[in-house]
């Protein structure tokens, strides 16, 4: 197993009273694996990729990536974790303006201290798996969203990381990018990456060899909404209940939802 | 698949990569880093402007004070620590007349090339041309003297050996006497009363200084006043006639080099202070022309020392400034920053770079005062026509002294860098 996360819950303080965000989430990925975790906007889907990232640690449970328990490591521990592990393709590219995309695909290289001559070479190297080894001196706004997203695709896998992470990657992009973009990672899966691919479109996660859901907090094989859920009907009633009982518990739904439209997220 | 981190790679980045970063940084946002920079500019510019001149007119009070090119240190014969004035105190007992052998014999010293023994009274009231009277000073010197201090015969003649062996009544003035006590006539001729008793003025002379004192402040009117007045010389064999007693003399000493000046000037008092002095509450010192120079230099420097603190305000308000615009530049850059942590960017690394960008911005605005600082206190001294030195070490200190500025300063806005949670700083636009 390359990555196993066992009872994994993530709480947010929501005042004096918490949100469970994520709950008891149990995974495993093995290596080679192309999973698609799919949900809605709001289902928890984006904590959970932070905590698979390492970009956030768990309120409680545990999580192995490559043998190693994620929730022990200090700051800097998860920082090389990032660096060295983990390949980030995010939604909205997240290129640096004034690099160059040569300079921006070896900037992972550089904070693993590889030298100068053997940043550029591996920089190369990885432009070339998504073909923009022509463009490499070009800079991201003289790129179409396309170029620009294989471009952070080259910066996630120029450190051969073990696990290669992409949030919603296709989000940004008109339907033949995206189409591109699931090619290369069709390409990369094939080519032995491991790839967890975060969603909530369709037709995107089918590209994968086997779809996770998560809805509310809860992550599951079933596409058929998750048992909790099953268990009240529909989820506006299990808030009802809950509300009615006094334990009172935001879903993760809601709070989800109210975050991701403050920070402006273009999710839906 | 995995690589291996080389340890000798981890600081090739670091500094030289985050130097040129930050001026891409600050040439990408030329206007507001130069307003950034100003306060900076002008205390660093300020600093040197005044430091510039406190040397310019040190430098100026030890050349009017050492560097007038003839090396002579008076050696000087006090009295419970205050210089004898004989008119008043009389000859003070157990100090011996010195004659040619002593005066031979002091020659012979460390550093001293030539040595003249005189008598004087600073301010003499015995010295009248018909009815004026001569306020200057009165000397009693022996034929060496106008050798030693370096005077050139005007007019007429200088001291002969038959004026001194036969104590002739003879006198000779200095152009200042010659000037203002003869309005102008040649003196050369004329009699001056000296203590009831007729002199004939025999010759006029004058000092060869290589550079004239410059008067700039009231100490320096001081320092210079008692030359100023002008001098009456007589041969010392006649200077009984006029004091009624024989006198201890001082000491006219010539050292080998301006470096010398201090060494002969002490081996000559020492010399005396052992050989002629049984009078414990008398002894000879030399002038200390270096520490007269300082203790001048320390009380020009003092005012203006008041002035770097006021412009070290202006620095903490720049340094407040650029305090300001780099917390600016951190929640610009927040989305650079969330990136950069999630792709496995250290905390350390994250501050360096905010750090190294706040120190780049106050060392260039460091420079850019120091170099201002040049030209406006080059501009002052032609306007002003004060003096101006320009110290490298000063300068340097200034360029260093920015940078710390801006470390310290940049310390808050970086550590907030440094801290921000990827999560939060990736989802800001």
């Amino acid at each position: 197993m390359i990555l196993e996360m066992h009872d994994i819950c993530k709480d947010y303080p929501v005042g004096k009273s918490v949100a469970k965000i994520l709950k008891n989430i149990n995974f495993e990925v093995e290596e080679g694996e192309y999973l698609a975790i799919m949900g809605p906007s709001g289902s928890g889907k984006t904590t959970l990729m932070n905590l698979i990232g390492c970009l956030d640690i768990p309120t409680s449970g545990t999580y192995f990536l490559n043998g190693r328990d994620m929730t022990k490591l200090s700051d800097n521990q998860l920082a090389d974790v990032r660096n060295q592990e983990i390949g980030f393709v995010f939604q909205s590219f997240n290129l640096l303006p004034k690099l160059t995309a040569l300079e921006n695909v070896a900037l992972p290289l550089v904070y693993a201290g590889v030298k100068k001559a053997e940043r550029r070479e591996r920089a190369m190297e990885a432009l070339k798996i998504v073909g923009l080894e022509e463009r490499m001196s070009f800079l991201p706004n003289q790129l179409s969203g396309g170029q620009c997203q294989r471009v952070a695709i080259a910066r996630a896998i120029v450190g051969r990381p073990k696990v290669l992470l992409a949030d919603e990657p296709t989000g940004a992009l008109d339907t033949a990018s995206g189409r591109q973009i699931m090619e290369l990672f069709e390409e990369l899966h094939r080519n032995g990456s491991t790839i967890i691919m975060i969603t909530h479109d369709r037709n995107v996660a089918e590209n994968a060899g086997k779809i996770w859901y998560i809805r509310d907090g809860v992550l599951s094989e079933n596409e058929t909404i998750s048992s909790e859920i099953q268990e009240y009907g529909n989820p506006a009633e299990m808030q009802k209940e809950k509300l009615a009982d006094g334990t009172y518990e935001q879903t993760a739904g809601e709070e989800n939802r109210q975050e991701e439209q403050a920070g402006g997220n273009t999710d839906e | 698949m995995n690589f291996t981190v080389t340890a000798e790679g981890k600081g090739e980045w670091g500094m030289f990569e985050n130097i040129r970063l930050a001026f891409q940084g600050i040439w990408g946002h030329k206007l507001r880093s130069l307003l950034t920079m100003l306060g900076i500019i002008i205390g660093i510019a300020s600093i040197i402007t005044i430091v510039s001149t406190i040397k310019g007119t040190n430098e100026q009070i030890k050349e009017n004070l050492i560097g007038s090119g003839n090396n002579v240190v008076t050696v000087r014969l006090m009295q419970d620590g205050y210089e004898i004035d004989m008119e008043y105190m009389g000859v003070p007992d157990g100090v011996a007349v010195m004659d040619e052998e002593d005066r031979l014999a002091l020659e012979e010293l460390d550093g001293v090339k030539e040595v003249s023994f005189y008598h004087i009274r600073n301010y003499t009231n015995s010295v009248y041309y018909v009815n004026t009277a001569f306020t200057g000073s009165l000397y009693g010197i022996d034929s060496h003297y106008f050798t030693v201090n370096d005077y050139q015969i005007n007019y007429g003649r200088s001291f002969l050996e038959k004026d001194y062996e036969e104590r002739r009544k003879v006198a000779v003035v200095d152009d200042k006497v010659s000037k203002q006590l003869f309005q102008g006539e040649n003196p050369v001729g004329k009699t001056l009363e000296i203590s009831g008793e007729p002199f004939t003025v025999v010759g006029v002379v004058s000092k060869n200084n290589t550079s004239s004192p410059t008067i700039n402040s009231i100490e320096d009117y001081w320092m210079y006043a008692d030359t100023s007045s002008g001098a009456v010389f007589v041969p010392d064999d006649c200077w009984p006639i006029i004091c009624r007693y024989d006198e201890p003399q001082y000491v006219s000493v010539r050292a080998k080099s301006t470096d010398d000046m201090t060494v002969a000037g002490n081996n000559v008092a020492e010399s005396l202070n052992s050989t002629k002095i049984t009078n414990t509450a008398c002894e000879y010192k030399a002038d200390d022309l270096l520490k007269q120079a300082a203790d001048i230099q320390e009380l020009s420097a003092a005012a203006n020392r008041q002035l770097i603190w006021i412009a070290g305000i202006s620095l903490l308000v720049g340094g407040i400034g650029v305090m300001n615009i780099m917390m600016v530049s951190v929640t610009e850059r927040t989305r650079e920053i969330g990136l950069k942590k999630a792709i496995g960017a250290r905390r350390r690394r994250i501050l360096m770079q905010f750090l190294t960008e706040a120190a780049v911005l106050t060392s260039l605005g460091g420079l850019i005062g120091v170099v201002s600082g040049i030209v406006l206190a080059r501009i002052l001294s032609g306007v002003m026509g004060t003096p101006v030195a320009i110290s490298v070490p000063a300068c340097v200190i200034a360029v260093g002294f920015s940078m710390i500025i801006g470390i310290v300063f940049g310390l808050v806005p970086a550590v907030k860098a440094s801290k921000l949670n990827p999560i939060e700083a990736l989802r800001r636009e």
